[in-house]
């Protein structure tokens, strides 16, 4: 399913907080529209492997970081402002 | 130094919170035994100023010496360059990793990195925070610099919320924290988090004064508990943070009767015979080359010799140098440096500051422990200081060292007349004992005179000594005080020559005249035996002549008899008698014309 360029986000959330399911929801529906076909998520909470926080040097909770394409970006926030996300992703817009 | 937290009231320790001892040396004195248990530190400083490394020895010291797993989480440095840094000090960070005594962790905060899009929080902090601190079960944490965080997120009224809950957060975990910040303009932190952390502040400093930096330390708000208010100079050298708990310990220290010799028989003389009080200050003020450096080495051998311990702090020249300069007075002080008996401290003045150099003396004295020290010379100082703090700093190292009975000598170098250094005016009333050493000029010729200004609390010499420096040392002439005044050098020898003269002259005017007595009392003893002879011929004459009376008489007496008889018989029978008549007239007729 993934191509050249496609998109591997991982979100790092802690629990079911309301901004974790906030951002969960609005990664979604941002790459459903820009990106259809072209990403996989994968979210990581950080309540059941907490090691992973210091690993992938976590501070922000929720943080959006792009594995690939390179180079990596992070973003942080619940995703609410869709247009930071897309430079965030440096993601075109459909 | 223990010594200080056992002398507090008890009030100051019993009540109040629980400490966390820092095992920082001084500071767990200045703050009664440590930071508060259980509760969030903020330490606050420029950079430079030891935060770090202040925050790196609590959680050292924590794991090895108190039994307390530490979390360091550092914003700035690398774990590496961390470890590295206070690699310097003996401290083995990897070691107590490895023993899971300690984590660090490095939080990098990017700002290139990172966009924000919409609401977030710092749980990830949080987690990662309490997942180091379950992984070693620590008690201590360090964090080090919160602040980066404020660079590296735009959204600041969320960070400070954030910040707040961390506290509040870190209070709940009951680990007792330091949280480092640098100071901003005019506030003490840049972001002003003494806002959040309200329990104890402490801020290090490190300023510039004439070129020359000291450290210092101060204890700004306590929350329940006492503390030192002061600033409190601290050092970082090889040994780690030294804070100087420089309370000075007032006026009640004991006097001690107990004397230590100052090593010159001589100059013991002139103190009652038995040298300096123990625990005494001496000054021993004088222009270059008048021999203050040997009335010191003297000092620091009589206290070797006695099996007791010694620091000399050379401020101007080298240990070597000393050492060699003594031999030729014959002191071997390296054999007493080869027993460790002695030490030497040789700091440059200009080196710290006033205070550094004061707090690296506490630190000296408390460790070495010794019975004397010299300070050579303690003018020195006055390079390293503004002028009136070299009075208050002596005012507490002299406190210290008398509370320690550790006899100190200090020298004072003076270009002009001993009596109006700037030095030795302002801490001159600091000391027991002062000795004035004097190279005066006269006849061409410098000497070296001695001169015992005071001497609190002994009957002491008042006299100028000419003192001689031989190779056995110092030796005090006794002084030759004529009617040209007191004399010394060669000008003394020629007066003593004179007075040999003038003796001399004395002496024969006077055997002169106990002849001249002699002969007339010869001359007297031959009259009066003359005179005797005479008077004894007188008396012979005079018995001779009552004897011719008698016998004239009995003559008489028969010449009557004889007359008689001569008319009666015939002229013939008288002839016999007429002969005597005219023999003893013609004897008597013959003296009386002898008389006349």
């Amino acid at each position: 399913m993934m191509d050249s360029d496609g998109y591997n986000l991982r979100l790092y959330v802690a629990g079911q907080t309301p901004k974790s399911i906030a951002a969960i929801a609005n990664l979604k529906k941002i790459c459903e529209k820009h990106l259809p076909g072209r990403y996989e998520i994968e979210v990581v909470d950080l309540i059941k492997d907490p090691a992973l926080a210091r690993r992938h040097q976590i501070v922000a909770i929720p943080t959006l970081i792009r594995q690939l394409p390179e180079p990596l970006k992070r973003i942080i926030g619940d995703l609410s402002n869709v247009e930071k996300v897309l430079v965030g992703l440096d993601i075109q817009p459909s | 130094m223990k010594a200080d937290a056992k002398a507090m009231p008890p009030s100051h320790r019993a009540a109040g919170i629980e400490k966390s001892p820092t095992g920082i040396n001084g500071f767990d004195e200045v703050t009664y035994g440590g930071l508060p248990k259980g509760r969030p530190t903020l330490l606050c400083g420029s950079a430079g100023c030891g935060k770090t490394l202040f925050g790196m020895t609590f959680l050292y010291k924590g794991a090895v010496e108190f039994d307390e797993p530490g979390v360091f989480i550092t914003f700035e440095e690398q774990p590496e360059d961390l470890i590295q840094n206070v690699g310097s000090l003996n401290y083995d960070l990897q070691k107590l990793i490895a023993q899971k005594k300690l984590a660090v962790d490095h939080v990098h905060v990017d700002p290139t990195q990172i966009a924000e899009s919409g609401d977030y929080d710092l749980e990830g902090l949080f987690i990662r925070l309490g997942h180091a601190i379950d992984s070693v079960g620590a008690k201590r944490v360090v964090i080090d610099t919160i602040e980066a965080l404020f660079s590296g997120l735009e959204n600041h009224a969320l960070l400070r919320s954030e910040l707040r809950r961390l506290f509040e957060w870190l209070k709940e975990k009951d680990v007792t924290a330091i949280i480092t910040a640098e100071r901003g303009d005019g506030t003490l932190t840049r972001y002003g988090l003494e806002e959040y952390v309200a329990d104890c502040v402490i801020l290090l400093d490190n300023r510039v004064q004439e070129q020359l930096s000291t450290r210092r330390m101060r204890v700004i708000k306590y929350r329940g508990s006492a503390h030192g208010s002061n600033e409190y100079p601290f050092i970082i050298d090889e040994q780690g943070i030294t804070v100087m708990p420089l309370t000075s310990s007032g006026l009640a220290h004991q006097a001690s009767a107990e004397r230590v010799s100052s090593g010159i028989p001589d100059l013991d003389a002139m103190l009652e015979g038995k040298g300096y009080f123990k625990g005494s200050s001496v000054l021993v003020s004088g222009m270059a080359g008048s021999g203050k450096s040997t009335v010191a080495a003297h000092f620091v051998d009589s206290i070797c010799a006695s099996g007791e311990r010694c620091i000399y702090f050379a401020m101007e020249e080298s240990p070597p140098q000393i050492i060699r300069n003594m031999r030729s007075i014959g002191i071997d002080l390296e054999k007493w440096v080869g027993k460790g008996l002695l030490s030497f401290k040789a700091r440059r003045p200009n080196l710290y500051g006033l205070e550094t150099h004061l707090a690296a003396m506490h630190r000296d004295v408390a460790e070495f422990k010794p019975a004397g020290i010299v300070v050579d010379p303690i003018s020195a100082l006055m390079s390293a200081g503004v002028t009136g703090d070299v009075h208050s700093m002596l005012l507490r190292l002299v406190d210290f060292l008398k509370e320690h009975l550790v006899t100190a000598l200090f020298t004072d170098l003076g270009g002009r007349p001993a009596e109006t250094t700037g030095t030795a005016m302002q801490i001159s009333s600091l000391m027991d004992t002062w000795l004035l050493l004097y190279n005066r000029e006269s006849n061409g010729e410098h000497n070296r005179q001695l001169y015992l200004l005071k001497s609190r609390g002994m009957a002491h010499s008042n006299q100028i000594r000419e003192f001689i420096l031989s190779a056995d040392g110092i030796k005090l002439r006794e002084a030759y005080v004529g009617p040209a005044g007191v004399l010394t050098g060669s000008a003394r020898l020629a007066q003593e020559t004179q007075d040999k003269a003038a003796a001399l002259v004395r002496e024969q005017e006077i055997q002169r005249r106990s002849r001249d007595l002699e002969r007339k009392r010869r001359e007297i003893t031959a009259q009066i035996e003359a005179l005797r002879a005479q008077l004894a011929s007188e008396v012979d004459e005079e018995t001779l002549l009552n004897r011719e009376s008698v016998v004239r008489e009995e003559q008489l007496a028969t010449d009557r008899v004889a007359m008689g008889k001569s008319r009666q018989t015939a002229a013939t029978a008288a002839e016999p008698a007429l002969k005597a008549v005219d023999g003893s007239k013609s004897r008597l007729e013959k003296r009386r014309s002898e008389k006349q």
